[in-house]
């Protein structure tokens, strides 16, 4: 007995020692575009938290003295064909982004992580239909399954985010399955089964920790997920609605229309969708990398 | 004086060479295929019951209508001509009205045309037996009898005299059909038949690509059609129709662009495009409903109205928005319609905004709303609902009003306003064919089937009452204008917004189509020619 709780603490400490300013660090020192990635995940993030504090015209207030103007000092990124600024949008836009994305990305992973972890440590009937209802769930193509639950939900950023964070469960639950099922058979869940530890304690004291590399990366790569496919519903009608800034609501509004003649009313939005996506990214592709001992030392 | 007399023979002859140029170009040219694009689908392919555009456009040039709007003078309100009949009239109590019917006519299956077939058209169009839809009876409310004293003749006889009556039958919807296929095929088999007398004869349907239609050499208008055939390419995306144009794989699009796209027309194709522009019989409403609470104090109604600044509105939104002019409930340039002074009077057409928002400020306050906050039911369509959804949005802030938008398809959007009614404040839109002010203006009425404010005011369905009833003009607009101070102003059971206006960029070979009031109509073809 007590050499299993030896055992055990060992284990924490070891755990212990990767703290978040080492993981930090390593990702800086070996990952520089993660760490690029790193600083536009930031910038985003301070433009959402920040957006009251750093916009220059309400975003929603029409000026129509100041319609479809091109880039300026007085309009950083122009205005829209209600000559509402550009710049003020998009900063806005970011807290309706990130707003949605970390939500969606947050609760898909976590969930996914619970089902994931429940299905490997449980095994036999619970795991075969777990696993079925994740494959039905998969074989749907995400944005399809978000249209359908947005259908039937109706819009605005609450039924988004349940539509986005729905079709991400079954990705992350698979993935999180698999590294489950590896740590469920490490002699250290054998000996908390074997202290008599209930089943709860086991899955999310002994289990869940263990796979935070896995949680985090799939964490990581669903907020890029999660953005953009905010940004796929807006742009098809189903998302937040005007006047609220949103980036794929302000691509539709100007994509058809003042492409060719206000350019600039597609090119901000669409640019605030790629960086966003592509640094996010970039930024859990460098986690991967930094969390996994293997790809660690290359 | 050799000089002179030199310069003047030059200058007759250059003066006769351009009039003789100028009647050149303008003299019809036959043959060709006129390509154009459709954002709308098909149905069915009866006229009887459909009311959308994406009919009209491909199918009204097979058919023929009893009287219709003046090709030539479209853009008049009041300027009716003859189709298939050869003259029509009027008894003086207004109660009778006779048709003359063509004696020259034949359906493109080879059947003559009688005063049976308009007789069995309109039996079928104002007393439709159960089961078949007619979306114009309403419109015919009036008519008692029809009848054909003898093979050439029609005979309307109405219970009541209506100012309403020869505009309801020159309705574009209102095709003439065969009484054989009537009475061999049923009332249903032009949903998915054609066999018409208009210009143009069917080719081809492909659900999703096109109608193509070829030249009817038996048309009854002399010399008509010009084109030799004319194909509708079905293309819903406004994109897309912009591309055909640009790319003159499409020559015109009748309903309309937006201001931005006909500029980019013009800009990158120059002379080449020619622009035709008009009011459109057609304008946007906001509809509170009136079970919904605060909407139920006409209060917090007049303050949503009086907050709108419609003057200014219009000529930011005119430039990128298919709106224009501010209007009351008739269409602008018809003898009903109010003129601007009269307007100015009523509230929220007040040309002194901030007097106007101090007002709706005060009214919110003494209703207990000066924190309201509602939602608004928008259609999911761009031109002009989004636009328009927006910019009211930002026009209530200023009165301290927040809403918040909940714009769907129109699916789900006509759900709400027929069945469910479970909106606060909802986004409407009146549009017609015909400018018929008095049938027009039923839209406004509690009991009417097309209004969702869910009111009933009585003051209101006895002024249009007589407004049906009336023969004279000057009274006619004398009730239109307490009609109107009612329904915008004193009760404010509506709320306008701008009457939407047309914009039509066309390949400038494309001729002898002119811009009417409506994008319903002038739609039959055969003036057009293309001069290539």
């Amino acid at each position: 007995m007590a050499v299993n709780e030896t055992y055990i603490e060992i284990q924490d400490e070891v755990l212990a020692e990767r703290t978040w300013g080492s993981v930090a660090k390593d990702l800086i020192r070996r990952q520089p575009l993660g760490a690029a990635g790193g600083l536009v995940v930031i910038l985003m993030i301070s433009a959402a938290v920040f957006s009251n504090q750093i916009d220059m015209y309400d975003p929603e207030v029409n000026d129509f003295g100041a319609m479809l103007q091109a880039p300026s000092w007085d309009h950083l990124f122009g205005t829209d064909e209600f000559g509402r600024d550009i710049y003020s949008r998009i900063v806005h836009g970011a807290r309706t982004a990130m707003l949605v994305g970390f939500t969606a990305a947050i609760l898909g992973s976590t969930i996914g992580l619970l089902i994931g972890v429940t299905s490997a440590y449980f095994g036999g009937w619970v795991d075969i239909i777990i696993q079925r209802v994740v494959d039905i769930l998969i074989a749907f193509p995400s944005i399809i399954l978000a249209l359908a639950i947005v259908i039937i939900l109706g819009r605005g950023v609450g039924p988004v985010i349940v539509a986005i964070t729905i079709p991400l469960i079954p990705n992350c639950a698979r993935v999180v399955r698999s590294s489950a099922l590896a740590v469920r058979e490490i002699p250290y869940v054998d000996a908390a089964r074997a202290m008599g530890y209930g089943h709860v304690r086991i899955v999310l004291r002994y289990i869940s920790p263990n796979i935070m590399a896995p949680y985090l990366i799939m964490l990581t790569t669903f907020l890029g997920q999660a953005i953009l496919a905010e940004a796929s519903l807006s742009y098809l009608g189903l998302g937040v609605q005007e006047p609220t800034p949103a980036w794929g609501l302000m691509l539709k509004s100007g994509a058809e229309e003042y492409a060719e003649s206000a350019p600039w009313a597609v090119i901000f939005p669409g640019v605030a969708i790629s960086l966003a996506v592509f640094g996010f990214n970039l930024f859990g592709d460098a986690l991967r990398d930094v969390l996994d001992p293997k790809l660690r030392d290359r | 004086m050799k000089l002179k007399t030199l310069n003047l023979l030059v200058g007759t002859t250059a003066a006769l060479l351009l009039a003789a140029n100028v009647a050149a170009a303008e003299t019809p040219k036959r043959g060709g295929i006129l390509n154009f694009v459709v954002g709308s689908k098909i149905p069915s392919m009866d006229g009887h019951m459909e009311g959308t555009f994406g009919m009209i456009h491909p199918i009204r040039p097979f058919y023929s209508t009893l009287i219709r709007v003046n090709p030539a003078n479209p853009s008049s309100t009041t300027d009716f001509v003859c189709d298939v009949c050869s003259s029509f009239s009027s008894s003086d109590d207004g109660k009778t009205h006779t048709f003359a019917i063509r004696k020259d006519i034949k359906f493109h299956d080879g059947t003559p045309l009688t005063a049976a077939d308009v007789k069995a058209t309109y039996d079928k169009l104002v007393f439709p037996p159960k089961g078949i839809l007619s979306l114009r009876k309403k419109f015919f409310n009036m008519v008692d009898t029809i009848t054909t004293p003898d093979n050439y003749t029609l005979v309307m006889k109405l219970k009541y005299p209506s100012p309403t009556f020869i505009p309801s039958v020159a309705m574009p919807f209102n095709f003439i059909y065969s009484k054989k296929d009537l009475d061999t095929h049923g009332y249903k088999w032009h949903q998915k038949n054609v066999n018409g007398t208009g210009a143009f004869s069917f080719v081809e349907y492909q659900p999703g690509s096109h109608v193509t239609g070829k030249r009817f050499d038996g048309y009854h208008h002399e010399g008509k059609p010009y084109l030799d055939g004319y194909k509708a390419i079905s293309a819903p995306k406004m994109a897309v129709r912009l591309q055909a144009i640009r790319g003159d794989r499409a020559a015109i699009e009748f309903r309309g662009f937006p201001p931005k796209a006909r500029d980019d027309l013009v800009k990158a194709l120059g002379d080449k495009i020619t622009v035709q522009e008009g009011d459109w019989n057609c304008s946007l409403l906001v509809t509170p409903n009136h079970k919904a609470k605060p909407f139920d104090d006409k209060r917090v109604r007049r303050a949503l109205t009086l907050a709108v600044d419609r003057w200014g509105g219009s000529k930011a939104l005119s430039k990128i928005a298919i709106v224009k002019t501010p209007g009351g409930v008739v269409f602008p340039s018809h003898p009903l319609a109010a003129t601007k002074d009269e307007l100015s009077k009523i509230p929220g057409f007040w040309t002194d905004i901030k007097k106007s928002r101090a007002e709706a400020k005060r009214l919110l306050a003494e209703a207990g709303q000066s924190n309201l906050t509602f939602t608004l039911l928008n259609r999911a369509v761009d031109q002009p609902y989004r636009i328009l959804g927006v910019w009211l949005i930002d026009q209530w802030r200023q009165i301290g009003v927040k809403v918040t938008q909940n714009a769907v398809p129109t699916g789900p959007w006509v759900d709400s306003l027929r069945k469910k009614k479970d909106y606060q404040v909802a986004i409407d839109a009146n549009c017609q064919s015909i400018v018929n002010p008095i049938v027009d203006v039923s839209k406004f009425l509690g009991s009417a089937s097309n209004n969702y404010a869910q009111y009933t005011d009585e003051p209101m369905e006895k002024m249009h009452a007589a407004m049906s009833r009336s023969g004279d003009q000057a009274e006619q607009r004398k009730i239109m204008r307490q009609f109107e101070q009612r329904v915008y102003g004193d009760e404010a059971h509506i709320i306008p917004t701008l009457w939407w206006y047309k914009i039509n960029p066309h390949r400038s070979y494309v001729k002898g189509w002119k811009i009417a009031p409506s994008h319903y109509l002038n739609q039959h073809l055969d003036q057009v020619w293309l001069d290539k």
